[in-house]
């Protein structure tokens, strides 16, 4: 079994669950995980191997029975680990957007973030199961339950009784949490449960827009992509504003300490520079037309 | 067994006492056996992935043992080296290039043997998960003559710390443990012992043994080449070698993690499995290289075994297929193996999806106080010598400020040699100010001599000492500058700014982290400065020891511009938002995580970033 998300997330908690449960049923266990990162917004991974004797504490690709994701692009990571035809998915739908994928200075830019929809990933898969279990943690009262939402769906596919799973639980996230781990936990033994008998009780369920719209539609009207900028230097009083405001660190201060603009491919002409000179020394041209009309 | 203090943070919680059976983590199950062995006294220098052993140790009875966090690993090794000389069983830990560090002590450890048991244990890092290098320790035991042991998994690692402290004092000798990060992050069951109380030793009032000057090393020398030879004829014996006779065809000689690897891929061969890489039971190994077809050795990184094997003229494979870099796993083994020839090409199955992964580097935290000294650094376009610690991670975007790291507490003595070939006017002359970045744990670990050195030799160089009052990369771990021990205890506390001033410091300034204006007034005044300057960033980390949670920040989006000057921050907490203005993305925050340091409102130039309302 693969347990992969996100720092924080609770990655480890709920191996270690696994690792103890598989333990109490009498095999033998090993729980490899690598956390180093983990506290700087990483991807987690855990692998839990158990058997009668287990050797390698690690899983090869497509060797894994079970993927539980807590985070939908890790579960992309991850997924050609998961045994050809026979491995069960399991994943949240949420998306924890690491910063890079915000970096495009580019107009109508996209997030860089996994294209992969659910209903996409689903269909490929036999044993698959996608829902947005942070959202309904939340409904619960705690969204952090989120991960033992996820445990109650892997417990349905299991052999393990279900109060071992709740003792075991209940041991390892912190005790003002029990109750609503619990109740996380159950819900996400009902979820799955009705999905046995109607498949489209996920699809209805699925309640989190795939990929939220916005980040990929062409949605920004805008001034087009011509810039030019003009800075007067006799209006220039050598105050530094344009250059410590500028987003782009595209300005700077010449010998004469006039603003210039010294990285021309980077300005975006998003006009701040423009907007906060105190002395008006700067014009942000968008329309070629006006450059010419000023020169 | 009572367990007290900061252990709670690492000991399984479902433990139950009395037990004997419990799943414990590689570095956990090398702690229980040191504890088992009747360590009494135990020194380490945090580092990846070796940090949880003392944490765990520390969660034993103080009466059994005393343990210590040491400002470094040849403090932590001395430390444990004088403790050995009055008697008793001492321990120190530390990563790999740790060992570099107090590999100057190591080297007459050596010569001097113990009085009381003496073990290093030595975290590796192959497939360099969080390390700088993946340098393999058994290379340099085998320089330094040091016997290394090799558990394979979590439930032989207390054994292999027994029979190590037996080992040290039978052929008095320093003995290294090594594991490996998979090996020490890997959670098994493992069976309880008991402890054993050791009688401490007299001291050995010695002075040939236990003073190294010329004279008397010479005369240890040749005791160690015997020491070498007696240890290969115990290891012919010893329970820590293990032979597994299977089939005839293929022989595998390996040790640690490696053997479960070979166990999984290649279950029908004989195995020879080694106590460790040095020294050789030479006998065993002719004995099994002659009762085989064909003779492999399966080890990560270094040929270490494989050249004292193949220098006794045997015929053996190895290197040529399983690769000297990286780490190990089932695949690469099996690869190795097919590549042999001795496993059929199953081919590897085309991956069933394609999916373009999405990007996902470690960050520093929402509200980390070192983002701004990385902020003030470029917008100075300072030459920045970096060193090692959370703060690496400024190197790359959107902060991008460090332009060199080599080793931990570097910074200062590179930025002095930058520094120096300023002025230069025969070379050509670059102008850009040079500082040197450092965290708080670095600069006591190795950043006093370096800066001593500054002020003597009257380098024109700013220093920026990021005191965040944790060693936070490793897990947030005492210091000296914490004024806690390890056992949570108070302690004097350094005071930095005294401690630049009596070193000879002209220009010391401490400036609150948060305040990004001060910061960078501090920082032009610094540059101004001719001679050393020392700036102290001071917070305190955001993580450890408390989880700071201020009032969380909001986008007033009707005045957002989308300039994504707050994205310049690097900050987690910030993303794209929904809406739109001028074509590209206004923003959001995430209220759950962001701590409220304010980094992104001070450099909104719309002031459209307030503290919220919500939280
Ligand atoms: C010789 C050596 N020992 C240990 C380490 C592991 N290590 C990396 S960073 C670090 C501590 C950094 O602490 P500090 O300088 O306070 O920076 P912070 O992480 O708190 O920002 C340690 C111990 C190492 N890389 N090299
Ligand atoms: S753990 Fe502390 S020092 Fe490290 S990135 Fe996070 S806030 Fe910064
Ligand atoms: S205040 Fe801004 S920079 Fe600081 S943690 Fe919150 S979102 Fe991040």
């Amino acid at each position: 079994m693969i347990i992969v998300g996100v720092g924080g997330q609770g990655v480890i908690m709920v191996s270690k669950v696994l690792a103890t449960i598989c333990q109490m049923q009498g095999h033998q266990v090993k729980q490899s995980e690598v956390h180093g990162m983990a506290k700087r917004g990483g991807g987690v991974f855990s692998h839990v191997r158990f058997g009668e004797k287990v050797w390698s504490p690690t899983i090869p690709k497509g060797g894994a029975d079970v993927l539980l994701a807590l985070e939908w692009a890790e579960a992309m990571r991850w997924i050609n680990h998961l045994r050809p035809g026979k491995g069960i998915f399991i994943s949240d739908t949420q998306h924890i957007m690491p910063p890079f994928a915000c970096r495009s200075r580019q107009r109508n830019a996209d997030a860089a973030y996994t294209r992969e929809t659910p209903h996409e990933i689903l269909e490929q898969i036999q044993d698959g199961y996608a829902m947005d279990a942070t959202t309904m943690a939340r409904d619960l009262g705690n969204e952090r339950a989120a991960n033992t939402m996820l445990l109650g769906v892997l417990s349905t596919a299991l052999d393990f009784p279900a109060e071992d799973w709740r003792d075991v639980i209940s041991r390892f996230v912190p005790p003002k949490t029990v109750d609503i781990n619990i109740k996380a936990f159950d819900h996400g033994r009902e979820w799955a449960e009705l999905v046995h008998e109607n498949p489209d009780h996920a699809a209805e369920q699925l309640r989190r827009p795939e990929i939220a719209p916005a980040l990929l539609s062409e949605a920004g009207e805008h001034d087009g992509d011509f810039v030019q900028l003009d800075i007067n230097v006799d209006w220039c009083k050598s105050c530094d504003i344009c250059v410590k405001m500028c987003p782009e660190r595209c300005l700077k201060l010449d010998d004469q300490l006039k603003a210039v603009l010294h990285k021309p491919e980077l300005c975006t002409g998003c006009r701040i520079c423009e907007w906060l000179c105190p002395d008006l020394a700067i014009t942000v041209h968008r329309d070629p037309a006006n450059v010419k009309a000023s020169a | 067994m009572a367990q007290t203090g900061r252990v709670a943070k690492t000991a399984a919680p479902s433990a139950r006492p009395n037990a004997d059976v419990r799943p414990l983590m590689g570095n956990e199950a090398l702690a229980r056996g040191a504890w088992e062995a009747g360590v009494r006294v135990a020194a380490a220098y945090p580092g990846t992935p070796s940090t949880e052993i003392l944490e765990a140790l520390s969660g034993y009875p103080e009466e059994d043992v005393y343990a210590q966090w040491s400002t470094n690993e040849k403090v932590s090794l001395d430390v444990a080296m004088g403790a050995s000389f009055e008697g008793v069983r001492a321990l120190s830990v530390m990563k790999h290039v740790g060992l570099n560090v107090a590999a100057d002590a190591l080297m007459s450890m050596t010569y001097i043997g113990v009085n009381g048991g003496l073990v290093i244990i030595v975290c590796d890092d192959p497939g360099i998960h969080s390390s700088q290098n993946e340098q393999d320790t058994r290379a340099l035991a085998r320089f330094a003559m040091v016997p290394v042991l090799e558990p394979s998994d979590a439930q032989e690692a207390p054994a292999f710390m027994r029979h190590a402290y037996e080992i040290s004092e039978t052929f008095d000798t320093p003995v290294i443990v090594r594991s490996t990060t998979r090996l020490s992050h890997t959670r098994s069951p493992v069976v309880l012992g008991e402890r054993i109380e050791v009688a401490r030793r007299e001291f050995d009032d010695n002075p040939v043994k236990n003073v190294m000057i010329p004279s008397h090393a010479r005369l240890r020398h040749p005791v160690l080449l015997e020491r070498e030879a007696k240890l290969g004829k115990y290891f012919e014996t010893s329970a820590l070698t293990e032979l597994e006779m299977l089939g005839r065809a293929a022989g595998v000689i390996t040790t640690s993690i490696s053997h479960g690897y070979v166990k999984e891929v290649l279950g029908d061969a004989s195995v020879l499995k080694l106590a460790g890489s040095y020294p050789l039971p030479e006998r065993k190994i002719r004995d099994f290289a002659a009762s085989v077809e064909r003779l492999f050795v399966v080890e990560e990184l270094e040929p270490v075994i494989e050249d004292q094997i193949r220098a006794w003229g045997i015929k053996v494979d190895g290197k040529e297929f399983f690769p000297r870099d990286g780490e190990f796993s089932p695949e690469v083994v099996r690869a190795g193996f097919v590549k042999a020839g001795a496993l059929p090409d199953m081919g590897i199955g085309d991956d069933v999806f394609h999916i373009e992964p999405t990007p996902r580097p470690p960050v520093l935290c929402p509200g980390c106080p070192h983002t701004s000294a990385y902020m003030v650094l470029r917008q100075a376009e300072a030459r920045v010598a970096g060193d090692i610690g959370c703060y690496t991670l400024a190197a790359i975007e959107p902060l991008r400020a460090i332009d060199t790291c080599v080793s931990m507490g570097s910074s200062i003595a590179n930025a002095t040699g930058m520094a120096k070939t300023r002025g230069m006017t025969k070379t050509g002359v670059e102008q850009r100010p040079v500082v040197a970045t450092i965290g708080d744990s670095t600069f006591l670990h190795s950043g006093l001599p370096p800066l001593i050195d500054a002020v003597y030799n009257n380098a024109d160089i700013t220093v920026m000492l990021l005191d965040n009052h944790i060693v936070a990369m490793t897990g947030g771990q005492d210091h000296p500058g914490t004024g806690k021990t390890l056992r949570g205890e108070q302690t004097h506390r350094v005071d930095y700014e005294s401690v630049c001033r009596s070193v000879g410091v002209k220009w010391v300034r401490t400036v609150d982290s948060y305040d990004l204006a001060a910061m960078h007034k501090a920082l032009r005044e610094a540059i101004d400065f001719k001679g050393v300057a020392v700036i102290i960033s001071d917070r305190e980390c955001v993580i450890d020891p408390v989880k700071v949670k201020g009032i969380a920040m909001e986008v007033r989006a009707e005045s957002c511009t989308a300039c994504q000057s707050c994205m310049n921050v690097g900050c987690p907490s910030i993303s794209w938002s929904d809406e739109w203005f001028d074509g590209r993305h206004k923003v959001k925050i995430d209220p759950n995580t962001c701590i409220g340091c304010t980094f992104c409102a001070q450099v909104c130039p719309s002031d459209s970033i307030q503290p919220g309302t919500g939280l």
